[in-house]
């Protein structure tokens, strides 16, 4: 057991330092400079233009040798610096993500986690029953192959926009402040429903076929045979074959992390949730390198450490690998 | 795909061989409809932009108009023809599809094969790398990349799409030879002295052929999600329209408070529409690979 997650916490380190590399190296080999480009757009801010010009190129570091750069990066990173948002210059690129990072917790943990639970229990009761199975399987074909934002586009604009029932933009009644209280607290999350419903809604069917496939698989296998012809009841059998299609499924979900990411991202974006996806946003049209990178950052990490508790949940749950008979099969 | 759907045998009796695959294609109605699915946009892909009668990025329209016999899909907010920047944003989707998922399954292919066939410390490195990139959120990867690059095309976007979408091919194609290896038929073939490149591309690639076609089947969808994802966040092509652009510029431009739905709706069950049925099409197609699974 130990050995498993040894294993496993080392390809993570291992991650977490590539992409930490690469998120070093992308601005600094890309054709063309960062710099330049960033230089030339603030000169049409004069007043900020002084300030700025002498952080960049402290923040780059390009008089000193590139393995100086690259350490003094890693020095930075452990000190919590991820460096300085340009469009809210001075204002560091941790407060913003710090800002943001609830709403975007607030979208990704109960879709995640809900659709995951929905999914699986759909797909249990899909499996070797013809009639529900004609209509869960094709509709969750659909459901997997729709882009998120369209699905958010399509949920927006029919229950936003034409009905009117929920609001199309912002993550709280732009007439509030923001502050502990009741009026603000269901303001909050009357704008969540629909970005939770759309990403809710398209991890669905990914869920449901997956382990309607798996239940199958199961219920062929030679204990399920074996089980069957002692007589026992059809209950029981289904109960072992669902906690066995379980354990692809937790390893699935650690699978599934970076795309539901990227989705909730975009989801953002639709509603104009102010979250992550709605910070890279601003960043991408502003040119603001470094809120792009920090937010890279922050969801390597948030990945990995996903990752780690889900393969410690499946160390509970499986318990080969704590005797160590299949430890790598994950 | 599309040539298994053209080149319809007359009778569909033959018991063997090709023909026997091709016999239970026929009778396989996800594969079919999956197949004429794609068929349907694939030909708007190609002979669309010849019948648009606008261009797709100039403002030579009224705008705002909805659907009407002079601008079959409508015009945009600052008018321009969506039917144009559909067809156009369709022909980047499967140049992206097609390009990406090539370059996702030759790396997935070389990995997988390598890996497995070699085994020891050859595949311990190569598990170690698509163990890596299987973990790191490539979407993250991808947007710091676009958003450094000034001047983006198509073809860097699929390749980069490609670059980062090849593990869990590599992953599967790896278990695949892994069995394969120790077959009978590869120890013959290496009595004989074959190279391991004859070995793996002439004994054992042939033999999970359909497993890799349909590998490149999910890629390739996969590969028409991520770009038209990567569109929409604003990081698309910077010379031409995509999909995914046309419903970052809807939404954008409030298309979704004036109500002008045909300017998201189109490209979005365009693209759910090609991916779906690459879905449907890959069940169909293990239905009638694998015996075991079909329904007669």
């Amino acid at each position: 057991m130990l050995r498993y997650l040894a294993r496993k916490l080392f390809i993570y380190l291992l991650t977490f330092i590539v992409a930490v590399t690469i998120d070093w190296a992308i601005p600094r080999f890309m054709p063309g400079n960062p710099v330049d480009a960033l230089v030339s757009r603030i000169a049409l801010m004069p007043d900020a233009n002084a300030a700025l010009t002498s952080y960049f190129i402290a923040a780059f570091n390009f008089d000193q040798p590139l393995w100086q750069q690259y350490l003094n990066f890693w020095w930075a990173l452990f000190n919590g610096d991820l460096g300085r948002s340009i469009m809210l210059f001075p204002t560091p690129v941790t407060t913003l993500i710090g800002r943001a990072l609830p709403y975007t917790l607030g979208l990704l943990l109960p879709s995640i986690l809900l659709s995951w639970y929905v999914g699986n229990v759909i797909g249990a009761l899909a499996a070797r029953r013809k009639f529900l199975d004609n209509s869960v399987l094709p509709f969750g074909y659909l459901l997997t192959a729709t882009p998120y934002m369209w699905l958010g586009i399509l949920l927006a604009w029919v229950l936003g926009s034409t009905l009117g029932w929920f609001p199309l933009a912002f993550g709280y009644d732009q007439s509030l402040k923001a502050e502990w209280s009741w009026q603000f607290f269901g303001s909050l999350l009357y704008h969540w429903v629909l970005p939770f419903a759309s990403l809710f809604m398209v991890a669905l069917g990914g869920w449901a076929i997956g382990m309607r496939n798996m239940i199958i698989y199961e219920l062929e296998s030679d204990y399920a045979n074996y089980l069957m012809a002692l007589g026992a009841p059809q209950r029981l059998v289904r109960k072992y074959a669902f906690r066995n299609a379980m354990l692809p499924q937790i390893t699935g979900l650690a699978l599934q992390l970076g795309a539901v990411v990227g989705g909730a991202l975009v989801t953002e974006i639709v509603f104009s949730y102010p979250g992550l996806g709605w910070l890279v946003l601003s960043g991408i049209q502003n040119q603001d390198y470094f809120v792009i990178q920090g937010v890279f950052l922050f969801i390597i990490v948030g990945v990995l450490l996903a990752n780690l508790i889900v393969d410690i949940v499946y160390v509970i749950v499986d318990p080969r690998t704590r005797v160590g008979l299949q430890g790598d099969a994950a | 795909m599309t040539s298994t759907a053209s080149s319809a045998p007359a009778s569909p009796a033959p018991k063997t061989g090709r023909n026997e695959v091709l016999y239970f294609a026929f009778r396989n109605t996800k594969l079919v409809i999956g197949a004429c699915v794609f068929t349907l946009f694939l030909l708007g892909a190609i002979f669309g932009p010849m019948l648009a009668t606008h261009e797709p990025l100039t403002f030579d329209a009224p705008p705002g108009l909805p659907p009407s016999a002079d601008y079959w899909f409508g015009t945009t907010l600052f008018g321009q023809d969506v039917f144009s920047q559909f067809v156009h944003g369709l022909r980047s989707s499967f140049i992206v599809g097609a390009l990406g998922g090539i370059t996702a399954a030759v790396i997935g292919m070389l990995v997988g094969f390598f890996a497995g066939y070699r085994g020891g410390l050859v595949d311990e490195v190569l598990n170690m790398l698509t163990n890596v990139v299987l973990v790191i959120p490539t979407f993250a990867v991808l947007l710091v990349v676009a958003a450094y690059l000034s001047v983006r095309g198509l073809g860097t976007e699929a390749m980069f799409i490609g670059l980062t979408s090849w593990p869990w091919a590599a992953r599967a194609i790896r278990a695949q030879t892994f069995s394969l290896t120790s077959r009978d038929f590869v120890g013959m073939a290496r009595l004989n002295g074959e190279s391991t490149f004859r070995i793996i591309f002439g004994e054992i690639a042939p033999n999970m052929s359909s497993y890799l076609v349909m590998t490149f089947i999910l890629l390739f969808g996969g590969a028409i999600l991520t770009a038209a994802t990567l569109d929409f966040i604003g990081l698309g092509p910077t010379d031409s329209i995509s999909l995914g652009l046309m419903m970052n510029y809807s939404v954008m431009n409030a298309a979704l408070q004036l109500g002008m739905w045909w300017w998201f709706v189109p490209p979005g069950l365009a693209i759910t529409s090609i991916v779906g049925s690459l879905y449907v099409m890959n069940v169909g197609l293990d239905e009638v690979f694998n015996p075991k699974l079909r329904a007669l």
